[in-house]
């Protein structure tokens, strides 16, 4: 499918106005493709249509017509087309193709990894969350597994299995679920085996102003009961207290104390889905901001509000673990619908509590737990298929910020590095795998997911190597038990995270990572010891074998060189920025050395070797462009840039 | 004068020392000269606090009942509280310390007194003289020369005894052009690129005053630096329009019409009482206890101490491209020449020479282009963040350089072989010591206070051995090429190992720097051990050969 080709198309580069390459333009039924004309390199740029957030056709000026392109991976691409109706072309197809209305236009139903049938199924079976809960410990004397649900009878955006306590009836459970928005009734998210407590969540009760239910209350009962060491209950309603209030008029709110035996009732303001998105795009304009001053950026990020609104989720994750593992309190959290700030807090409370959520499978698994399982609405939240942009935010990018802070506060205490966060919130937005489809379990199962698509976890499992922190050992202190991240006053603990915003600026970034660094160390610490061993049992045999007999010879000539880390000289090229505009004007002259001359032994995540079969699309850069057409998606793998790449100039436009 | 008469009480029992992080401690203050020391009386841990008074920024007092407070905070950024029991030995500590922490006299301060309790193997006054500096260069150029016009101090009385200068231009004409530059601050070698010949000088502002004064001797000194037919860049680190009202004042800049071979840059970096102003709000901002993320951002904003490194990076940057992109030569002055001149000269050598960015190289440039090159460290110095003197002269010009530094050595990780601790313990050096370092405004005044007999050199101290692992980066791989750092407002950083020092728990990211220095050491033993049995082995094979031979 080859819809349009268009020739002498410029991609400007948004940090130096002065660079832009000129190439040319594909549309394919999944991908935007710029392929630059010269000859030596023929740099390719892949962008997803699913990744497109928005096309922005701007006026045309003398050089051509340019577009804007927006991702939702916070890639801005800028073209600039020569005819007015070759972009008014891409314009219109880019609208139709970056809007699918329905699901099987998704690039998953397309993305063929060449792998049996076997494997596909193994892959979804890496994370099995019914496994999950026997390893938090249940069933046991308090909880058990419920099959209320099992035609998605009571909540249909609840999973089959819910795990409740053992003296919530089907009656008490029914009763409950239809006090509750959605039917959401209240269901064990985890269970702290230490002391018994436990995060419960649900919806927000149909109470109004003065409406009970009784099963409801016996319900939370049961909650509390579940954990005997505990008198009480803690109840947290994530929303803010004139939010929750409102919603009373609608008959809906929150719950009464004097209603429910035991409770403590807790508000903890977290701004609502429309607040976010708006405090993201904010955020977002100042990342695009062109040379900045530091008070432009600063002033911006402030009114922008984000880092705020990632300070609010923290601190109601702190306060739940707190209950938890210090209080030995159990929880109950809701908001309105319970999928979004719920799926929030409740996941960033189980990271805190419990260290195998900070490894990279207990990752997965707690995102398919908290997220997948329960009803977040992919679907409406990433605009995966054509919808209301109401209904757009970015609620599950805030959690992936909050782990991020955390490994920058606990650099040892997480097994996976940002890289992994990085692609796991790409291929939220990607739609290459079937995981984050649609909006519940049920859609899923009805859409026949798994038989039709590939698991993302399988994916990232298989290349685990890439996403391992080097800092990360299983018996390190920082590992073990909860996390207590320092609460007060902590403001200054929160940053900005350029890595994920402005991530297709690799000017921005540190120019040599540590942790590819440390990777390659750790790698070469691996091999030395395989050696060390080999070396010693040669030696061993050799002085064994010269004690006997003199005539035996090893030839082992290869061994001879002096050690050094080939992985660290890779070179990527670090070129000055515009310091001063001044010196444009200045008469020219030929600048003494060539430009490679500079270019630094500089390690990036770039020079990373790989090995991710998608990473090496880029590298395979020489494959003609002619039969774009008839290749294969499977192999316009849609990994991230920053994989690839020698040049930071060159990994900005390196999307695929 | 004998401390003793400052001392009303040298020492209370009972005293509680509050310091954040850390429960409190009770034990014994004592008052000396130059310290304050507090020791607990518990045999197990003894939990001592050693302060010297010339790290005390200001103290403050508060009385409940006759339990009295001392709020101490420090020129490091610290602030702890001492609770004394007894208003009359609080209220005299109070003033003796208050006296002790501002003594006037240069000759009483600590390293004057300082006995050191380890043996000085390299003598740290002798370890970087103009001298070696200029063998060194020698060695790449014939085209300049030491001159000893400022032996007596009387050419600049800023400046070092020993200066490099074009060869083609004698001392006689060095005289005129030092009449001609404020403060008698001509031109002179800052750096030299190996690389392409390029050069940096620095000097002051030129006294062309309103009538536009010229001197030819000036405009041949600089223009002896240029190749043939090529042209140079002036960076006035003043904003253009801040340079035309210095003209009032007698200053002002190069004409072009004078320099034809020169390009101007205004590249405006701020200085004295705006720089302090912007520490104390910086400080002010990272103590703030609210629990409000958007003060802390604005206030962050607000204190513009992030703009100001923007700036000086910026600038210093520019500097390095024209030297090294554009192959052109630069001098580089403000008005005085001893502050953000030598911030810019002092980064684009970081920048662009590898020696720099080592531990011994960077000394070196601490020394040439901050002690010898006359930036009054006395002045700018005297006080920190909670000072409310409100001197013109004080100034965290150093700070702020050394601010850039690890700027770059984020970006940078791999490139330095010093790390962040080593920019830390120079902070607190500058600031307050027990070595002779630091004291005076310039070589003149050192050589009048005789530093080099009387005190001892923090070189002496520094590059022992087993002080110097302590500062040496891990990561550390020679990297010989120019590394331009990025500075977007997403790339600089609050350097919260200064200004959160105090603030936060650094547990959790210094468990992570040993981690990473086990991680490095293992893999070098490993190397070794591996190397070591490839020779063996290699060894073996060879005399297994030759015994096959006979």
């Amino acid at each position: 499918y080859l819809f349009v080709q268009v020739e002498n198309v410029r991609l400007l580069d948004r940090v130096s106005s002065r660079k832009a390459t000129l190439g040319t333009l594909y549309l394919t039924a999944t991908h935007v493709i710029f392929v630059e004309n010269a000859s030596e390199t023929r740099k390719e740029t892949w962008v997803l249509h699913s990744q497109i957030s928005s096309i922005e056709k701007q006026a045309t000026t003398a050089t051509g017509c340019p577009l804007l392109i927006r991702c939702k991976n916070f890639q801005v691409i800028q073209l600039v087309i020569p005819q007015e109706r070759d972009c008014h072309d891409v314009y219109i197809s880019l609208i139709r193709l970056a809007r699918p209305v329905k699901y099987e236009e998704l690039y998953c139903f397309s993305f063929n990894p060449k792998l049996d049938k076997e494997e596909r199924e193994r892959g979804w079976k890496l994370v099995e969350l019914s496994a999950e809960y026997n390893r938090m410990g249940i069933p046991n004397n308090y909880w058990q597994m419920s099959d209320v649900n099992r035609d998605y009878g009571v909540c249909d955006s609840y999973p089959t299995e819910v795990y409740v306590p053992k003296s919530a009836t089907a009656h008490i459970i029914v009763g409950s679920s239809k006090f509750r928005s959605r039917r959401r009734f209240p269901a064990l998210s985890y269970y702290y085996k230490d002391n018994n407590a436990s995060i419960c969540r649900s919806s927000q009760p149909l109470s109004g102003f003065s409406a009970r239910c009784l099963e409801d209350e016996q319900m939370l009962q049961a909650i509390r009961k579940a954990n005997p060491g505990s008198d009480f209950l803690y109840v947290v309603d994530t929303r803010p207290k004139l939010n929750a209030m409102a919603n009373r008029a609608a008959g809906k709110g929150y719950e009464n104390e004097d209603n429910y035996s035991n409770i403590k009732f807790q508000f903890i303001g977290i701004e609502n889905i429309h607040v976010m998105r708006s405090s993201l795009q904010k955020m977002l304009e100042v990342c695009e901001l062109k040379s900045p001053s530091m008070s432009d950026f600063l002033w911006g990020l402030e009114n922008s509000g984000w880092l705020k609104h990632i300070k609010a989720i923290m601190d109601a994750g702190i306060f739940i673990a707190k209950a938890v593992a210090e209080e030995g309190v159990s929880v109950l959290v809701h908001c309105s619908d319970g999928w979004d700030r719920t799926a929030q807090v409740c996941s960033v409370a189980s990271l805190l509590l419990d260290p195998y959520y900070r490894t990279m499978k207990g990752f997965m698994v707690l995102i398919e737990k908290d997220w997948v399982s329960f009803g977040h609405k992919f679907n409406h939240r990433y605009g995966n298929l054509d919808g209301d942009p109401k209904e757009i935010s970015p609620v599950i990018d805030q959690f992936i910020e909050c782990v991020w802070q955390l490994m920058e506060q606990f650099p040892c205490a997480f097994e996976f590095n940002e890289r992994f966060l990085i692609h796991v919130q790409h291929h939220i937005y990607s739609c290459q795998f079937g995981n984050f489809l649609c909006n519940s379990q049920k859609e899923r199962q009805e859409l026949k997911v798994q038989e039709r698509t590939y698991s993302l976890w399988a994916h990232l499992w298989k290349n685990r190597a890439d996403y391992l922190n080097p800092l990360y050992r299983s018996d390190h202190s920082q590992t073990q038990g909860t996390l207590r991240p320092q609460i007060a006053p902590c403001n200054f603990l929160y940053k900005f995270w350029s890595g994920m915003y402005n991530r297709f600026e690799k000017g921005l970034h540190p120019r040599q990572s540590v942790t590819d660094y440390l990777m390659a160390v750790k790698e070469e610490t691996q091999q030395l010891e395989e050696e060390l061993e080999a070396l010693g049992e040669r030696l061993a045999s050799l002085q064994k074998v010269q004690l006997n007999d003199n005539k035996v010879k090893s030839k082992q000539q290869d061994q001879n060189k002096e050690l050094g880390r080939s992985t660290f000289n890779i070179s990527l090229a670090n070129t000055p920025q515009e310091y001063n505009n001044d010196l444009k004007s200045f008469p020219s002259r030929s600048p003494s050395q060539g430009d490679e001359e500079d270019s630094a032994l500089i390690l990036t995540q770039d020079n990373l070797k790989s090995s991710d079969p998608d990473l090496s699309v880029n590298s395979d850069q020489e494959s003609g462009v002619e039969d774009l057409s008839c290749r294969s998606p499977s192999v316009g793998g849609c990994l991230p840039s920053e994989d690839s790449g020698k040049d930071s100039d060159e990994a900005v436009f390196l999307a695929v | 004068m004998e401390f003793a008469e400052l001392i009303k009480t040298p020492r209370v029992d009972n005293v509680v020392l509050h310091r954040p992080f850390y429960p409190a401690v009770e034990g014994t203050l004592c008052l000396t000269g130059h310290h304050l020391i507090l020791s607990s009386r518990r045999q197990d841990d003894a939990e001592e606090l050693w302060l010297l008074h010339s790290n005390i920024d200001s103290i403050e007092k508060r009385f409940v009942g006759s339990l009295g407070t001392i709020i101490i905070k420090c020129k490091d950024l610290r602030i702890i509280q001492l609770d004394i029991p007894g208003m009359e030995e609080c209220l005299n500590i109070a003033s003796s310390i208050e006296a002790l922490s501002t003594l006037d006299s240069v000759t009483l301060m600590y390293p004057f007194f300082y006995r050191p309790m380890f043996e000085v193997v390299e003598d740290g006054w002798r370890s970087f003289l103009p001298e070696q500096e200029f063998e060194l260069l020698s060695s790449l150029t014939d085209e300049w020369r030491l001159s000893c016009i400022n032996k007596e101090f009387s050419v600049c009385p800023s400046y070092p005894a020993v200066v490099i200068v074009p060869k083609s231009v004698d001392d006689e004409a060095l005289r005129k052009v030092a009449a001609f530059r404020h403060g008698g601050r001509f031109p002179v070698l800052s750096y030299y690129h190996k690389k392409n010949g390029m050069v940096m000088m620095r000097s002051s502002q030129p006294l062309t005053g309103t009538n536009g004064r010229r001197c030819k001797e000036d405009e041949k000194l600089i223009n002896a630096t240029l190749r043939a037919g090529k042209r140079g860049y002036i960076i006035d680190t003043r904003s253009l329009n801040v340079a035309q009202q210095a003209r009032a004042k007698g200053g002002g800049f190069e004409q072009e019409a004078h320099y034809p071979q020169w390009r101007r840059i205004h590249k405006s970096i701020e200085r004295f009482n705006i720089l302090q102003e912007s520490l104390i709000k910086l400080v002010e901002a990272c103590n703030d206890q609210s629990h409000n993320m958007d003060r802390w951002l604005s206030k962050l904003e607000a204190s513009n101490w992030l703009t100001h490194i923007k700036e000086i990076l910026t600038a210093a940057c520019l500097a390095a491209q024209c030297i090294d992109r554009e192959g052109a030569s630069v001098l580089v002055h403000g008005t005085e020449g001893t502050d953000s001149t030598l911030q810019v000269t002092s980064l684009a050598q970081i920048i662009l020479d590898p020696r720099c960015r080592t531990i011994r190289g960077f000394e070196s440039l601490v020394v040439r282009e901050w002690l010898q090159a006359g930036h009054p460290f006395q002045q700018r110095c005297a006080q920190s963040a909670y000072s409310n003197s409100k001197q013109k002269w004080e100034a965290p010009v150093f700070l702020l350089f050394l601010d850039c530094v690890w700027q770059i050595l984020r970006q940078f990780p791999c490139s330095f072989e010093f790390n962040e601790h080593f920019l830390i313990m120079l902070f607190e050096h500058a600031y307050a010591s027990q070595f002779g370092t630091f004291l005076g405004n310039n070589e003149n005044e050192r050589s009048k206070l005789k530093l080099q007999t009387k005190t001892l050199s923090l070189w002496s101290w520094v590059n022992r051995p087993q002080e110097l692992n302590k500062y040496k980066n891990p990561l550390f791989e020679a990297n010989s090429l120019v590394i331009w750092p990025s500075v977007a407002p997403q790339s600089l950083q609050l350097w919260e190992g200064v200004f959160l020092r105090w603030n936060r728990s650094s547990k959790f990211l210094d468990e992570a720097y040993e981690e990473m220095v086990t991680l490095i050491e293992y893999n070098k033993q490993l190397k070794a051990k591996v190397n070591a049995l490839r020779r063996q082995l290699a060894e073996l094979e060879t005399d297994d050969g030759m015994q096959e031979n006979h």
